[in-house]
């Protein structure tokens, strides 16, 4: 079976957010770019599928964006994928578009099997997996804590408020992972090594529309400090009489 | 672009959610704005609080409804209302950005071919055009989008946009649809209720402990806080990656982003992307040792003092208090 990951390079989750010379993108300078965390799930999903198939079974690496993109991918044939593709775009797409290129490429290698990270720490749109489905006519299941995969049948676990749901669909599929489904491996100094031969693709990303349009960015205001009451147990009681009387949240 | 605006309503066995009722305000609200009319649609088996939501200002739903839809199924859901947004040319679509509304949301976005604009903290339509707020990189940021498709897709962050019932509302005009053989390729086959406990993510008071609560045996006194407050746990990522809690309570940038009326935050430093997370709370409480510590730069109240000595004394002050 061939199976893809779908990742994205983000800034680090330790950034500090300063707004761009645009008005509507962040400022990259001296920004550490990473693979979505969540991405290290799906990768890791996939190799532990490939694994268990214990066929010939491949898993192709996919991203859309810039060249520094291909840090990302190279760390994800680090931790063992077998080959990359880099869906080249520099200017920045709506996830509708993104999901567009993903797709197209997704037909174009016959993947059925498809894992992505749940969300990506940059925009937080939560739909890219679902939208790259949907376009595809797969199943999805997505926030997948825990994944069974039996012949063409699925069964997951998704997390959602207050539990888990178990869901149960066919291949082909796409799946988004979050933290928990698995422990992802570390790349070993080897599979480093590796990684610097193995292919990565570069090609255009396929055209698509985006069907929004971020107008501006700006910081959220600024908390106000508030007040310490104190070191010890002895301001608890101002704490209560604050809450309840000047907060009203009590 | 048709005239109809349609809230999403999502149920839960049978009855629907608070944040239900936060799609009706909201869409009722933006049809005033945009002089164009709202309805409810909501999906399920049996739904015993349908007539609600004419108190939250929309009088007309329709009930879409097999036994079938007892649970969820995302194709079975997605093609019913799909069906229906198609048939009335629903101009926008509300829903709520719940796991429901992430799942439901951009599947119908493909159906339709509208743009989905997730996780709106404020939406704006005054002057009669539409542009929405939404927090980015967990909060760090906010941005503010248009849609450019004809067909539009929004979903709200729970607990932001206020439902405030109205007194003098009439009946609800229910209309049931009948969905035979819907579509099941995707289904729940069934759901593991975390046993007693309240979502982070729907929680309007979180109490959240870290690593200074020095170890999972010291989180009693989290839950016990949680509890008296009808509040739920939640927990920083240090503590989540050393196991001592599950990542269902995470809150922060690679867990979850809340907004509750109250967050209280025990033995927490306030890692940046932990701060991501819960700074958009209304009132932040801070309980930790080191008053350097950044959590105390968000606080609205802090004690910088001992959790183990603090903790007792609040949970002790504040069953005092609830006896009156």
């Amino acid at each position: 079976m061939k199976i893809a990951v779908c990742v994205s390079h983000v800034p680090d989750t330790a950034t500090k957010v300063k707004v761009g010379s645009d008005g509507k993108s962040i400022d990259p300078t001296g920004v550490t770019y990473i693979i979505n965390p969540y991405d290290e799930f799906a990768v890791e999903e996939a190799l532990k599928t490939k694994e268990k198939l214990g066929d010939d079974s491949e898993v192709v690496v996919i991203s859309v964006g810039g060249d520094s993109s291909k840090e990302t991918i190279r760390k994800a044939l680090a931790m063992g994928a077998d080959r990359g593709v880099l869906l080249k775009d520099d200017n920045p797409r709506d996830s509708f578009a993104v999901a567009k290129a993903l797709s197209e490429e997704i037909k174009a290698q016959g993947c059925e099997l498809v894992f992505c990270g749940k969300q990506s720490v940059d925009y937080d749109n939560t739909i890219t997996g679902q939208l790259v489905a949907e376009m595809l006519g797969y199943s999805c299941i997505p926030v997948v804590v825990e994944l069974t995969i039996d012949g063409n049948k699925i069964r997951a676990e998704r997390e959602i408020e207050g539990g888990r749901e178990v869901v149960e669909t066919e291949l082909p599929a796409v799946i988004t992972a979050q933290k928990g489904l698995n422990e992802p491996r570390y790349a070993s100094l080897k599979g480093i090594m590796a990684a610097k031969k193995k292919t990565i693709e570069e090609k255009p990303a396929a055209e698509a529309e985006s069907l929004t349009e971020v107008l501006s960015m700006k910081l959220p205001p600024p908390k106000q400090p508030g007040r310490i009451l104190g070191t010890d147990s002895s301001a608890v009681p101002e704490l209560v009489r604050l809450l309840r009387e000047e907060a009203k949240v009590l | 672009m048709g005239n109809k605006i349609l809230a999403v309503l999502e149920q839960r066995e049978g009855k629907l959610k608070r944040s239900a009722f936060e799609a009706v305000s909201t869409a009722s609200k933006l049809a005033k704005d945009l002089s164009m009319e709202a309805e409810a649609v909501v999906v399920g088996s049996e739904v015993s609080n349908i007539n609600d939501i004419a108190k939250y200002g929309i009088s007309k739903v329709v009930h879409l409804k097999s036994a079938d839809f007892e649970n969820y199924s995302s194709t079975g859901y997605r093609d019913a209302v799909a069906d229906y947004a198609q048939e009335v040319d629903a101009g926008y679509i509300i829903l709520a950005n719940t796991a429901l509304g992430k799942d439901l949301a951009p599947r119908l976005g493909v159906k339709l071919n509208a743009g989905c604009i997730m996780d709106c903290i404020n939406i704006d339509a005054s002057s009669g055009e539409f542009v929405a707020t939404r927090p980015v990189y967990a909060g760090k940021a906010l941005i503010d989008v248009k849609p450019k498709s004809a067909k539009k897709i929004i979903t709200i962050r729970p607990n932001v946009f206020k439902a405030a019932p109205s007194e003098e509302a009439g009946e609800a005009n229910v209309e049931v649809r009948e969905i035979t053989s819907p579509n099941l390729q995707t289904r729940v086959v069934e759901f593991k209720k975390s046993e007693g406990k309240l979502d982070v993510a729907e929680a309007d008071i979180i109490v959240s402990g870290g690593r200074g609560m020095k170890g999972p045996e010291n989180f009693h006194l989290i839950e016990e806080l949680a509890d008296l407050l009808g509040g739920a746990v939640g927990a920083s990522r240090a503590v989540v990656d050393a196991g001592w809690r599950p990542h269902s309570e995470q809150v922060g940038q690679t867990g979850k982003t809340v907004s509750p009326s109250l967050y209280i935050a025990c033995g927490i430093s306030g890692a940046i992307q932990h701060l991501a997370g819960m700074s958009s709370s209304k009132y932040i409480v801070a309980i930790n040792k080191d008053k350097e510590a950044p959590i105390f730069n968000v606080a609205d109240y802090g004690i910088a003092g001992d959790v183990f000595d603090v903790l007792p004394a609040l949970i002790e002050e504040i069953k005092k208090v609830k006896a009156g």
